[in-house]
């Protein structure tokens, strides 16, 4: 490189990050690659892998099911996987904005040294072990943990939540929660709550308050929220696994089923491949969204 | 006029349903982990009925061979994925600021993947890397692909302090003419140490408590305490099950402060 210094003192050459570009090239580009690659491939006749045969058999999968007969049925089972996935992170998101944002406006309205143990609160779960959260929540919400002895104690005699679809939508809901509450509060704590006070002094019910002056405040964080929380509980796989047992299959389950026991690599590549396809459709959706409304939305 | 001001702040700070929910949510948030902590010290066989206080799932825990293994396993590969993802953090952190746009923009794309893309997606992908190429499923493994996902998580305080530095040092040392090499080793580095350690600390939490990504690729002899976990979940789930959890929070736990202490002092 030349020896003449480009930008501020101290600043390195590019060169520099060639090492680490290279690296994730190989540890994240390539598997993404080959993840493509295996899709259009056919499965091992024995044990794990694939053969190279090229053939779009695995997306056919998907959706058409052959019959023994040669005939062929359309297949609603990965259709229902993948509505279902839907449904368990849309009811997911929802449930995250309707607690966070009472949470995030009210740590936003402390002090700011309770402001800091509060907001210190919300972040660590997120870097405490998911197993261990999930497990931890699977224990509270068994039939035979806590809130299994207060609901008979209600006199809920046939209360059962765990291993259905709703343990798996509050597993969603109690892992991604941080991610929903941290961005609504940095919303919330650059609002200026004097317009809120003008609004009121004006007449304005407190419905109106915060649905014209305070909620266009936070709506970035909100959108933000929506695609930190959305996108991961698509992809989420423990929470359908520990909690909504065998019933409620999302689109990750049904990946790592293909790669463990069913041994079908080409089709779990497939749904990887729908997956992946999935989550950019969302991140593109999301930011125009947020272009739609003006607002600066970041995402990390 | 200040008493009127003065209800109306009230009035705001306390909008209906705010107290209620946000104590509900910090409940909820947090039940769980002391759920997981007080029945660790549960004498019962069964981890969900309470019958006494013992700590004898502890002693269990650490007669545990298997367990052993395991959390041996998760240290070494945190150990390794910790120093390297660091290395190529720091790296990157100081070649991409002076990166073109179109080179940096391919650089963040591949550094945000991890942070997007479902992690099983990656770790089958991985998976069939490995398989293709023939890298065994072992420790080895592991470690590249932990410090893949690793280096986000590392790169964050490095990157955030990297942008509130002064450019006062670095001038002055220029125009005393020391050179690139001398200014990055005398005065970027030393600046930046608090934030390359607590980067450091959350690539080591980060892989310690990774599970899907181990799950699919560790093989019979690099299990790592999170695996070990999950299939004693499936099994039988006694309070050791608890135990060990317990332990590796309090890891997670002494780590995570540790970082946050490094991240507040000299800001």
């Amino acid at each position: 490189m030349s020896k003449i210094v480009r930008g501020r003192p101290g600043q390195t050459s590019p060169w520099l990050a060639i090492p680490t570009i290279a690296y994730l090239f190989l540890t994240i580009g390539i598997p993404l690659f080959i993840t493509v690659v295996y899709s259009f491939l056919q499965r091992a006749k024995i044990g794990m892998g694939v053969t190279w045969h090229f053939s779009p058999k695995a997306y056919k999968d998907l959706f058409i099911l052959e019959n023994l007969d040669g005939t062929t049925t359309f297949d609603t089972r990965y259709v229902k996987v993948l509505w279902h996935s839907f449904q368990y992170s849309a009811v997911t998101t929802v449930a995250t904005v309707v607690l966070s944002i009472p949470i995030a406006m009210w740590i936003a309205t402390r002090n700011e040294s309770t402001r800091n143990i509060l907001v210190a609160a919300v972040t660590l779960p997120f870097w405490i072990s998911i197993l261990i959260r999930t497990y931890g929540l699977r224990q509270i919400i068994d039939d035979n943990g806590p809130i299994g002895w207060i609901a008979h104690k209600l006199g809920y005699e046939n209360f059962h939540i765990i291993y259905t679809p709703i343990a798996t939508m509050i597993g969603l809901t109690y892992v991604f929660l941080p991610f929903m509450i941290l961005p609504i509060y940095a919303s919330a704590e650059r609002f200026d709550f004097r317009l809120a006070e003008a609004a009121y002094d004006l007449g304005a019910k407190r419905w109106t308050v915060f649905r014209r002056i305070v909620f266009p405040s936070i709506r970035p964080g909100v959108i933000a929220g929506i695609a930190l929380v959305f996108i991961p509980a698509l992809g989420s796989f423990l929470q359908s696994d520990m909690l909504g047992g065998g019933k409620t299959n999302m689109i990750a389950n049904v990946i790592a089923l293909n790669f463990t026991q069913a041994r079908n690599w080409p089709f779990g590549c497939a749904l990887s491949v729908l997956l992946i396809l999935l989550t950019l459709l969302l991140v593109q959706a999301i930011r125009l969204i947020s272009k739609k409304f003006g607002d600066q939305v970041s995402l990390v | 006029m200040s008493s009127v001001k003065t209800r109306k702040l009230v009035n705001l700070r306390n909008f209906p349903t705010f107290r209620p929910v946000s104590w509900f949510v910090l409940f909820f948030l947090y039940i769980p982990l002391v759920h997981v902590i007080v029945y660790s010290f549960n004498s019962s066989r069964i981890a969900t009925i309470w019958e006494h206080f013992s700590t004898k799932w502890y002693f269990k825990t650490f007669h545990n061979d298997d367990m052993q293994r395991a959390l041996k396993n998760s240290l070494k590969i945190g150990f390794a994925a910790t120093i390297l993802s660091t290395v190529l953090a720091v790296l990157a952190a100081l070649g991409l600021v002076r990166m073109r746009r179109l080179g940096s923009a391919f650089a963040w794309s591949l550094i945000g993947a991890p942070l997007i893309i479902a992690e099983i997606v990656l770790a089958v992908g991985t998976l069939g890397f490995f398989m293709a190429v023939h890298i065994p499923l072992g420790i080895f493994g592991m470690v590249l692909a932990h410090t893949a996902f690793c280096i986000p998580f590392a790169l964050l305080p490095i990157r955030a302090r990297l942008g509130q530095l002064d450019v006062a040092p670095f001038e002055a040392a220029a125009d005393l003419g020391a050179n690139e090499r001398q200014i990055l080793r005398r005065i970027t580095l030393p600046l930046l140490s608090p934030a390359i350690v607590s980067g450091a600390l959350l690539a080591f939490a980060i892989s310690i408590d990774d599970f899907i990504t181990s799950f699919f690729i560790s093989g019979p002899g690099s299990t790592t305490l999170p695996v070990y976990i999950f299939g004693m979940i499936r099994s039988t789930v006694t309070p050791e099950v608890d135990a060990i959890s317990t332990l590796l929070l309090l890891f997670s736990g002494i780590v995570l402060i540790s970082s946050y202490v490094l991240n507040r002092r000299r800001r």
